[in-house]
């Protein structure tokens, strides 16, 4: 899933301080099980606002609203009436949900009130780790299943930078695995160490045309 | 410096090089003093490209004020902070004026360097980098495109015998000595059982490849523990950290000269790798003690 991490309060702050009237818009799926943008992160925000406005004598009326996918055109839809009553919006969503909300309603300021930052899964409570690159050609039937377009912090493809730290940790974090370690352990337990003898060449970074589209096959 | 260097790797039975780190800023007379003091005592000057990710002149410049100096530049580079684009350019420029020696690494990390914001590179690895100038050498680019003038660069590249776990590291160098180079500078040594260990491992693949153990000498207990904690692939044994700590007051770098001309030493006289390469980045001046004590001047 996509993880993001909420901006800070100050700088969500300096993002709405025009406004008198706004709406906090979460989405219900990846933010929401990543802690970032869901509806109960909506409602902490928005009492947060509230109470921060009063307290400077400056009060704002605050919305709130999640609906389940914030990158569905549709599904945005169904909070049109709450973004009319509003000055701006802040959306607690990934930024293609920021983007699809403020696609939708084009004469709305729509500020992103999260930073986006990868693609990932929890690695345990309130933990999140990346896992996933994006990259539009995939390399993890080489690596035992571990990516090292986005594990390995140089993104290497053919086996370990010379700076793994001691015990196979990374060169830049003592508490990160050093991913071809870790792909080595993986390939050895499948008894497959041959597939990373393999040498192989420089990665197509062009596999997906920026910006990406997909087109669904015709069945 | 009258031979080249690839002429010298077939010749000499231990061969030295050593290390000139650019300075940060254009003034260029402290590394034209380096280069005046170390050309004619050593087989080849290494020039770092921007080490530790730390933003210098560049490794291209340096190599080529050796050129002029009558030394022998071994021209470091790095994926990280070019595309294939620019690193073939670098390449095609370097060959067209007399660069005739690569050494092709990884690079570190941004994040260990002044720049941490920066866009961090790495399109190609180092395995891949050294395919791309065996590429070139035959007249093609990457592309596959005909070069109007092509190069021709003795390829080395580095490999750390200290690695832990060592076998990753291991495939590496097998696909680095697959991908095919003439010579090897290592990661600083300091246990010479590692070197043997690593020098068996290579040899069993190929047995023309010529190995320069690194050595960086150590000039304090406290720059030690700093070096194993900051500068990726270094491991400084407790033993070495020990001896610098007994030595008296202001004795620190004669004592890291005398270490490293031991070591030095030892790995000549029982012929444990085919050279050395000496990095004592910011004390270039004190390079010739370590030749003197080790017994190559």
């Amino acid at each position: 899933m996509i993880i993001a991490e909420r901006k800070p309060m100050e700088e969500i702050r300096q993002l709405i301080a025009p406004y008198k009237k706004v709406l906090v818009a979460g989405c219900g799926t990846c933010v929401t099980v990543c802690w970032a943008g869901g509806e109960k992160e909506v409602a902490m925000l928005a009492s947060q606002l509230r109470l921060a406005r009063s307290a400077e004598g400056n009060e704002i009326v605050v919305l709130e609203a999640t609906v389940e996918r914030q990158c569905e055109r549709e599904m945005v839809a169904e909070i049109k009436d709450e973004v009319a009553e509003v000055d701006a919006v802040l959306s607690l969503a990934c930024g293609s949900g920021v983007q699809t909300m403020a696609e939708m309603f084009e004469d709305k300021p729509v500020f992103p009130g999260v930073n986006t930052t990868f693609i990932g899964m929890p690695e345990k409570e309130g933990l999140w780790v990346e896992m996933c690159g994006a990259c539009g050609d995939c390399f993890l039937d080489r690596t035992g299943g571990v990516c090292p377009v986005v594990r390995c912090a140089k993104g290497l493809l053919n086996g370990p930078c010379g700076g793994t730290r001691k015990g196979g940790k990374c060169e830049i974090d003592p508490d990160k695995d050093c991913a071809w370690v870790l792909i080595y352990r993986r390939l050895e337990k499948q008894g497959r160490l041959d597939v990373m003898r393999k040498y192989y060449a420089p990665k197509n970074y062009r596999a997906v045309k920026r910006p990406g589209k997909v087109q669904a096959a015709k069945a | 410096m009258a031979k080249s260097f690839r002429e010298i790797l077939k010749t000499k039975d231990f061969v030295v090089t050593a290390e000139c780190g650019p300075v940060k800023g254009s003034s260029v007379s402290k590394a034209v003093e380096h280069i005046e003091l170390l050309k004619d005592k050593v087989d080849g000057l290494n020039v770092t490209d921007n080490q530790s990710s730390v933003m210098r002149y560049p490794s291209l410049g340096v190599c080529l004020l050796i050129k002029e100096h009558g030394g022998e530049p071994i021209l470091q580079v790095t994926c990280r902070d070019r595309n294939r684009l620019a690193l073939q350019a670098d390449l095609l420029f370097a060959h067209s004026r007399g660069i005739g020696n690569i050494l092709c690494l990884t690079g570190d990390s941004i994040d260990v360097g002044d720049h941490k914001e920066a866009k961090q590179v790495f399109d190609l690895d180092s395995v891949q980098l050294i395919q791309l100038v065996h590429t070139m050498n035959s007249g093609k680019d990457m592309a596959g495109n005909e070069l109007d003038g092509g190069i021709d660069f003795c390829i080395g590249t580095t490999a750390t015998p200290s690695a832990d776990p060592l076998e990753p590291q291991l495939i590496k160098v097998e696909k680095k000595l697959k991908a095919g180079v003439s010579f090897i500078q290592t990661q600083a040594v300091y246990e010479l059982d590692e070197l043997r260990r690593f020098m068996e491992f290579v040899r069993n693949i190929d047995g023309k490849v010529k190995v320069l153990a690194g050595i960086v000498p150590v000039i304090g207990a406290k720059m030690a523990a700093y070096m194993n904690e900051n500068v990726p692939g270094v491991f400084i044994p407790q033993r070495i950290i020990d001896e610098l700590a007994q030595a008296p007051k202001g004795t620190g770098v004669a004592k890291g000269i005398e270490i490293a001309a031991r070591m030095i030493r030892q790995m000549k006289e029982e012929k444990i790798c085919d050279g050395v390469h000496i990095m004592f980045i910011g004390r270039e001046e004190k390079v010739p003690d370590i030749l003197g004590a080790a017994g190559l001047l």
